[in-house]
């Protein structure tokens, strides 16, 4: 496939080479295959699903919708960039405590959606978070374990900025 | 960040899942995850036709394109050319005749996925098309041709019971329709394989349900001996009764095999809908009669399940669904028949529920229909036909099982009602959702129920054992089954019933493979029962070890010991060691099988004890419909369930919110519309699911009552909550609407046409 692109993506504020790529190959490819960043998941290919959440330049994006090679110039984060050290954001600890996370495939978008949420409203309400969350499809928990765990995650925040 | 931890994770707890961590960080390996070291892709030529001849195919084109390796077809395959869970009749690679749209015909292996979709755009095949079989009931009529040598009737079965004479003044009929689900997981079809240097076995990492099966079923067409076939569970991204099947098993070892390097294949979510199995369609009809005062008297009952091209587990759906038709329900006299009918219409298998989601629509329609008769409440019909322990089924099977159907339907009915809806309601509450399609006035609320019986485990003298392993090194506990964690959690529960059984707290799950006996499917709310009877078996045996060990060395009766939190102590309360001392040094292993007890087949009357065991459940729902737009909000849905014991609350829970939210699927939005035998909406975009926001409020509350039979009297809760929660919400919209609506899902043209 090779019709000798070359570029560099900046993901988790790191420069990566891209070589040989086809110019076709969406985000979440070269995430996955090229870069070694396999967090964010494939699931339906038409952005319906949210499983590819990654920013770009601070927005979520479905990244399946963006052509990679259209991104040189931007700042991508990526479920593995949330934590630097290896421990887990108060979001990933609220999913986990809450019973959030059966098979597990929704959960870096999720994870990604509810950062991004909490980034822009701190204190969201009900509704707020069924749309902010409304991109995102888990077809194992019918949601209420996710709904419980943005409100831990939300009350540990008020609790840590006392 | 988290809590002191102040107690042990042990059976009754809501202990964490070990996979958690990875997960949220993205780091847990899906099969689609993998990799391998020179690694090829793998894609899959189907059927665009739902029934045709195959005249010729030419891969000439193909395998000119720089990057493709290879072309395989029906003629490289070097084992057995079909396949199947029940009968071996779905070829690997359609040979003569394509059955369905989707069909596999051939298979490509390149360096890129994008090349691959190329080598398969420049395969040429030649068809005679032919003009299918759609129909269902066209499938029963003995002068149509059959599609396929096996014939178009899967499997015929009747109940006879009791006195078919029977009747009452209230006699009650309808004619139900159930729409065709998919299990929609996440992670699609996914596996990777490493070939042998010789080529002559293979190691595969697949996403599936059941390693054992899938290895017999591959072992047979690859013409390998089963030990060279070694499966590992890949990360499994759901599965809903999708993976029970073969999907790309066969075709992934066979391309890595046919070109000697590892090979991945990955479904997308088109080809996904295509993959694998669906939940069956299926026309029930049923006609109850009951006494004045609304006891069921008899059901005669129709079943016709269309079970697409092939038959999957078609025939075991089949009896799932006309043994469950009397419901939770009191009934002595019945006459059924039950079709299961092969189409050119997808093939459909296992899903969540497996044929009793079918009948549980039907006869909770029904039993709606026995009280308006009687001039009694839903609940008032359903508590006074509620089935108790004891109770003979029309199979003339007695439920052994604890069978607190009435407590279910009580503490359901005990459970709060929502709150009016507001005149001032949020757009986001209302049917249809945001953009203000709705306005509150034109609002009508309407209130449903729906409870039912479910069977656990496999039928018809099927033995689905499973297997565990226990090994004790220095306090440090591994567990090894090979039971696939598909996202249900018995990674977390296998280390609870270590921990409980042996007082130690340091347990892992080893790797999940084919290195160990089978452990059966993760299927019929089974995994619990059979493999948590498993791993609790084997534990005890290394517990009887180390008293054993503990006994010899103190002079004490092995007997006398028990475990006691986490020392060992004697029934005189004279002797206590910690589990962790007693053990230091040494090193226990031991390996068990557990079985449920043995089942029968049915007679030729549809008698015979066919089941293991049964759960039950109740549900209300609440719903706000828009009669002119004909759109629904599920506001609501409460539940009892029957659980045995929760071993883990916070898994119990996961399961009820999930089933429940599979089950708003079925009832309003989720269905593969199928045209002509072609599937028209084979994506996210077009096949609808819950999101966020149709998720209903759910209020829970668990009926604990210790199963005997089970192993840790658990049963298991899997399925029951996606079964009657939708003929509750179904009815819910009868109630808001008054119209008697006879299938699932509730279009918009239902309500307001």
């Amino acid at each position: 496939m090779s019709n000798n692109e070359f570029y560099s993506l900046t993901v988790n504020g790191v420069q990566h080479p891209v070589q040989d790529a086809w110019v076709g190959e969406s985000l979440l490819y070269v995430l996955r295959e090229r870069l070694g960043l396999p967090g964010a998941k494939g699931a339906c290919e038409q952005g319906e699903c949210g499983s590819c959440t990654v920013f770009v330049n601070g927005s979520a994006v479905c990244s399946c919708l963006v052509m990679a090679a259209t991104v040189v110039d931007t700042e991508i984060a990526t479920v593995e960039g949330l934590s630097s050290d290896g421990t887990l954001t108060d979001v990933q600890q609220a999913f986990i405590d809450e019973g959030a996370v059966q098979c597990g495939f929704c959960t870096p978008g999720l994870v990604m959606a509810v950062h991004h949420l909490l980034d822009q409203n701190a204190q969201p309400s009900e509704h707020e978070i069924k749309e902010a969350l409304s991109g995102n499809i888990c077809r194992c928990t019918g949601y209420g374990r996710i709904f419980e765990a943005v409100n831990t995650a939300i009350s540990r925040r008020q609790e840590n900025a006392r | 960040m988290s809590s002191v931890k102040t107690r042990r994770d042990v059976l009754g707890t809501s202990a964490l899942r070990p996979d958690g961590p990875a997960k949220v960080k993205g780091e847990f390996d899906f099969t689609s995850d993998l990799h391998a070291d020179n690694m090829l892709w793998g894609a899959t030529l189907r059927s665009p036709h739902p029934y045709a001849r195959i005249v010729s195919i030419d891969a000439s084109s193909a395998l000119k394109i720089k990057g493709v390796e290879a072309v395989v077809t029906s003629e490289d395959v070097p084992g057995q050319l079909t396949y199947g869970l029940i009968s071996s009749d779905q070829p690997v690679f359609a040979k003569d005749f394509v059955r369905y749209m989707g069909e596999p015909i051939a298979a490509v292996v390149a360096d890129h996925p994008e090349t691959c979709r190329r080598a398969l755009d420049a395969i040429v095949v030649n068809f005679e098309v032919l003009t299918p079989l759609t129909n269902p009931e066209d499938s029963l009529n003995q002068s149509v041709p059959s599609i396929h040598p096996d014939g178009n009737v899967i499997r015929n079965q009747k109940i006879v019971s009791g006195d078919i004479t029977a009747t009452g003044p209230i006699v009650v009929e309808g004619d139900y329709v159930i729409g065709m689900q998919d299990q929609a997981f996440l992670g699609t079809e996914s596996a990777l394989a490493i070939p042998d240097a010789d080529r002559k076995g293979v190691e595969v990492f697949v996403a599936t349900q059941w390693l054992h099966e899938d290895q017999k079923q591959m072992a047979a067409c690859l013409n390998l001996p089963e030990e060279k076939v070694r499966l590992t569970l890949g990360g499994v991204g759901g599965a809903f009764g999708a993976r029970e099947d073969i999907s790309l098993q066969v075709h992934t070892a066979l391309l890595a095999l046919h070109v000697g390097r590892p090979v991945k294949m990955q479904y997308g979510r088109e080809e996904s809908f295509f993959g694998h199995v669906h939940r069956h369609p299926a026309r029930v009809w049923m006609r109850h009669h009951a006494t004045a005062e609304g006891k069921i008297v008899k059901i005669e009952a129709r079943f016709l399940f269309d079970g697409g091209a092939y038959a999957s587990t078609s025939s075991a759906v089949l009896i799932n669904g006309i043994t469950h038709t009397q419901g939770p329900y009191k009934c002595a006299n019945a006459i059924v028949d039950g079709y299961a009918v092969r189409t050119n219409n997808p093939p459909c298998g296992a899903m969540r529920g497996f044929g009793v989601v079918q009948a549980c629509f039907a006869h909770e329609g029904q039993m709606d229909k026995i009280a308006t008769a009687a001039g009694i409440s839903p609940v008032e019909v359903r508590l006074l036909n509620a089935m108790e322990t004891g109770d003979a089924l029309i199979t003339g099977q007695i439920v052994e099982s604890v069978a607190p159907v009435a407590r279910c339907i009580r503490e359901t009915a005990a459970l709060p009602m929502p709150d009016p809806l507001s005149p001032n309601a949020h757009e986001l509450d209302l049917p249809g959702g945001s953009g203000l399609t709705a306005q509150p006035h034109n609002i009508v609320r309407g209130v449903g129920w729906g409870v039912s019986i479910k069977n656990i485990m496999y039928s018809e003298g099927f033995d689905d054992y499973s297997t565990a392993r226990c090994t004790v090194i220095d306090g440090k506990v591994t567990v090894k089954f090979a039971t696939s964690e598909v996202g249900q959690g018995f990674v977390v529960l296998a280390p609870q019933i270590a921990r409980s059984v042996l007082g130690l707290d340091d347990v892992v799950c080893d790797t999940i493979d084919t290195n160990i006996g089978s452990a059966g499917s993760t299927s019929a709310s089974r995994q619990t029962w059979m493999s948590g009877g498993a791993v609790d078996g084997a534990c005890r045996m290394v517990r009887e070890r180390i008293f054993e060990k503990v006994a010899a060395e103190n002079g004490l009766n092995p007997l006398s010991l028990v475990i006691e939190d986490t020392d060992i102590v004697d029934s005189m309360g004279t002797f206590r060691i910690p589990v962790l001392q007693a053990v230091q040094g040494s090193v226990f292993s031991e390996e068990f099988e557990h079985h449920h007890r043995a089942t029968e087949d049915l007679d030729d009357d549809g008698q015979g004890n066919c089941h293991v065991a049964f759960a039950f459940v109740a549900h209300r729902a609440v719903v706000d419909v828009d009669p002119e737009l004909g759109l629904v909000k599920v506001v609501q849905v409460a539940t009892a369930q029957d659980i045995g014991v929760a071993l883990n609350p916070l898994s119990v829970t996961g399961q009820i919110e999930g089933g429940i939210a599979q089950g708003l699927g079925l009832a309003v939005m989720e269905e593969i519309i199928v045209q002509d035998g072609k599937v028209r909406n084979p994506s996210f975009t077009d096949y609808l699911l819950p999101t966020a926001l149709d998720a209903p409020n759910v209020v829970a509350s668990f009926v604990e009552e210790y199963e005997p039979q089970a192993p840790l009297g658990a049963k298991g809760v899997g399925e029951p909550p996606c079964i009657s929660v939708t003929p509750a919400i179904v009815a819910a919209i009868r109630n808001a609407v008054g119209k008697d609506i006879p299938r699932c899902p509730v279009r918009p043209q239902d309500i307001c046409l």
